[in-house]
């Protein structure tokens, strides 16, 4: 995908966050109530947006297949819920996940750049990414250096997304912005206008290895983000809040949160994705409730 | 696709149940611990379908005097001897029995007066509770709270309250009336009684003392009488500026006590450097809270010139996802008109403002056919000498003017006759004060809006009334203080 990378944007163009005021707004979401049919449709629309992720030192061969066969058909028996967005490894794993998924729609990430601190030269770190393309990565998580930004020298992370995207060729690139560790609204937002200038086709909210993972709010900003810059140039944006969503109830939140924000045309896995990994099975046996009246034991559901 | 699948974009209904408590057929006046007849009745109905919920004694002259009689009886005999302590522990009751029952009222709230459920549960009842609370704890400390002063009640206090907000009205009125040791005749308003009735269920249950407060429905003439009684010592009103205004006349030369909340025309000022997505959420609150019925609503906008066409094109989309519907549907964020009469002001009003010039906007959903409805509304280009920017409206309908200097926006914003509230929204610590100083207002919110809480004072300037509510200073308007 040709993406056109536009000027490095100057610090003030990006609009204050008034932390009160978003983390109500934030709030008001989560008094929408989803109800029968519109429930329903959310939470199989939540199943297809999930990167089905494992990001550990002990992931081996066995581990990611298994999961893989878990995104391609979550509930076996009802196709109608499923596939999952992708899976996400990290890039020695690319090979064993394209294999394990091929013929589905089922599509492989990697996370590259030196994940999760991204704390290496960024000719290594390129070089990471290149070789996860070349494994059959479909899609490229990279991580900014958080410890530049804080230093205050923007440019170098302008720079680094741009180069990154240059290396990625066909694959999408999803920029994470570690948010736990950028700490405040106006960082976030202004990474945000930063990252998706230098070519970013998704945001993603964190790595899932600090404390402070996706929240609502910081959700909230960067959609806003991806708000205006679609006002301003015309291109769509992807969303990926990562970490911390581990229910069904908060993913249709944020679900809600995307539809009153940027409108219906975001909610398909080619704008939204859910960064997780124990989602999956709440959405899964909330989808049973849904179709059953009752819940059922969690030794119906595979845990992979 | 479903039509309610949430690809669609809508809600599949989610209506809060009402089938957990009665609305009785009939209710007649809470006087004197007793439930009292009158000669005449009149019906209340759901402004958002027109069905009747109940019929309510019309309370007459007779009813009226008996109600301030019962309360001077109450005064005389009871409440004036009882120790501060004491009255706090039945604030306190009150209070806990409220939040026991708060489904019960939030629901009444809203099937009675046309509001969200969502605010009425989120809102009006939880901060009603949090006025009881908040004066029962200064009934036994008001030494402490006037220091110096020796402090004694005022005695029978005659309340008369609107229909916006109608039980946290009479929480905000009852509350510290009580906590000072004065007796209450409270008149809630003809459109909105139930729940203010529903609250007379709730002092019995509390075994407050018979007479301390009494509950007299009826129209513009019941609050007359009680107003003009000879033996009410306070008068306490929150409604309309003409209202008001004929209320302070008849008060005049009594030595009668009185606070007045009357109506408002907030100007919410916008500055470029603002976080401008919270702004534009803090201008749909300001404005469609509660249908635009509240007196303090941001109904003026200001927004700098260099920002304008932003600001707007985000509010408008905003208005897009507003839900407009049954008011007991948890995912409703504008309600119904309260009255048939107030949706013709409304009309009235607006029409006005398209004859003079200004440009209507609305959102591209419908309303439903039966009941009272107005959609939320925008006009843009308006001018200081428009009727919608001069006249309060009280419906969901708010005038937009630019700006192009803090003074031009300052000047503006005062340039009315009232005087309750205000906004500024900047990020720029500096600009806050400068402009909440120069704002003649009661209340100024900086970066938010329609926030309310029972310590901080509410009140107007110049035709937007007299005196406060809420926090020390509401609480000495309800005491003698002689130093």
């Amino acid at each position: 995908m040709k993406t056109e990378v536009l000027p490095f944007p100057a610090r003030r163009d990006s609009p204050a966050i008034d932390q009160v005021g978003v983390e109500e707004r934030a709030q008001r979401f989560c008094a929408r109530s989803l109800k029968k049919e519109t429930k329903m449709s959310a939470l199989k629309l939540a199943v297809t947006m999930l990167d089905v992720t494992t990001l550990e030192g002990a992931d081996s061969v066995g581990k990611v297949r298994q999961m893989c066969q878990k995104a391609m058909r979550p509930l076996p028996g009802d196709p109608s819920v499923g596939p999952a967005a992708a899976v996400c490894v990290y890039p020695r794993m690319v090979k064993t996940a394209v294999k394990a998924v091929e013929g589905s729609k089922v599509r492989v990430a990697a996370v590259a750049t030196q994940f999760p601190s991204g704390q290496m030269r960024l000719k290594e770190r390129l070089g990471e990414v290149k070789y996860a393309v070349g494994e059959g990565a479909d899609e490229i998580d990279m991580v900014i250096s958080r410890g530049q930004f804080l230093q205050g020298e923007y440019r170098a992370i302008y720079d680094e997304v741009a180069a990154c995207k240059e290396a990625c060729g066909e694959a999408r690139l999803k920029v994470i912005l570690e948010t736990g560790e950028l700490t405040t609204y106006d960082n976030v937002r202004f990474a945000s206008d930063m990252s998706m200038a230098a070519g970013a086709d998704f945001i993603k909210t964190s790595t899932g290895k600090v404390p402070i993972a996706a929240t609502l709010p910081v959700t909230l900003v960067m959609l806003q983000a991806i708000e205006d810059f679609y006002e301003r140039t015309g291109r769509m944006v992807g969303m990926k809040p990562a970490g911390g969503i581990s229910n069904a109830k908060l993913a249709l939140q944020y679900l809600v949160m995307v539809r009153e924000v940027l409108g219906p045309k975001w909610l398909t896995n080619d704008w939204f994705r859910f960064g997780a990994s124990s989602l999956t099975n709440d959405l899964l046996m909330q989808i049973r409730k849904q179709e059953t009246g009752r819940y059922q034991s969690g030794d119906y559901f595979s845990q992979d | 696709m479903n039509a309610n699948d949430f690809l669609s974009g809508g809600f599949a209904p989610a209506p809060e149940s009402t089938d957990h408590f009665e609305i009785k057929k009939t209710y007649d006046l809470y006087i004197g611990g007793k439930w009292v007849k009158a000669a005449k009745r009149f019906q209340t109905t759901n402004p958002a379908n027109g069905e009747v919920l109940s019929e309510v004694a019309l309370a007459g002259k007779k009813e009226v005097n008996q109600a301030v009689k019962a309360a001077r009886k109450a005064y005389d005999e009871i409440w004036s001897k009882l120790s501060g302590a004491e009255r706090g522990k039945y604030l306190f009751r009150i209070a806990r029995l409220l939040q026991e029952r708060a489904r019960e009222f939030a629901v009444v709230e809203t099937m009675d007066g046309g509001k969200p459920i969502r605010e009425s549960r989120d809102v009006d009842v939880p901060l009603a509770a949090a006025h009881f609370f908040y004066h029962a704890g200064w009934a036994d400390k008001l030494t402490y709270a006037f220091p110096g002063a020796e402090v004694s009640p005022i005695g029978v206090v005659g309340q008369v309250i609107p229909w916006n907000f109608p039980l946290l009205m009479a929480a905000w009125k009852i509350a510290p009336a009580l906590a000072c040791g004065n007796t209450v005749v409270l008149k809630p308003a003809e459109t909105t009684p139930l729940t203010a009735l529903k609250l007379a269920e709730l002092f019995e249950d509390a075994g407050l003392p018979a007479g301390v407060v009494n509950i007299i429905t009826g129209a513009g003439e019941t609050g007359q009488s009680l107003v003009e009684h000879p033996d009410v010592d306070k008068v306490a009103f929150t409604g309309s500026t003409a209202v008001g205004k004929a209320i302070r006349r008849s008060v005049a030369g009594t030595g009668k006590k009185f606070t007045l909340e009357l109506g408002g025309k907030a100007a919410n000022i916008v500055f470029e450097d603002a976080a401008i997505n919270e702004a534009v959420e803090g201008i749909v609150t300001g404005i469609f809270f509660n249908q635009g019925h509240v007196c303090c609503a941001g109904s003026r906008l200001f927004v700098q010139e260099s920002v304008a066409d932003k600001v707007i094109k985000k509010l408008q989309k905003r208005m897009e996802s507003l839900v407009v519907g049954n008011p007991l549907d948890k995912n409703t964020d504008v309600g119904a008109i309260n009255s048939a009469s107030q949706l013709e002001r409304i009309k009235e009003l607006v029409k006005a403002g398209k004859e003079e010039g200004a440009c209507i906007w609305q959102p591209s959903g419908g309303v439903p056919r039966k009941g009272n409805w107005f959609k939320p509304t925008l006009f843009t280009e308006c001018a200081q000498s428009h009727r919608i920017v001069q006249e309060e409206i009280f419906g969901p309908v708010l005038a937009i003017q630019t700006f192009r200097t803090p003074r031009e926006a300052l000047t503006k914003a005062n340039n009315t006759p009232y005087g309750l509230s205000g906004g500024v929204w900047t990020d720029k610590g500096s600009k806050i004060f400068k402009m909440t100083t120069g704002l003649n207002a009661g209340v100024v919110w900086a970066n938010t809006f329609n926030k309310f809480d029972p310590t901080s004072p509410f009140g107007g300037y110049k035709e937007s009334g007299i005196g406060r509510e809420g926090g020390l200073h509401g609480l000495s308007a309800y005491c003698n203080l002689s130093h």
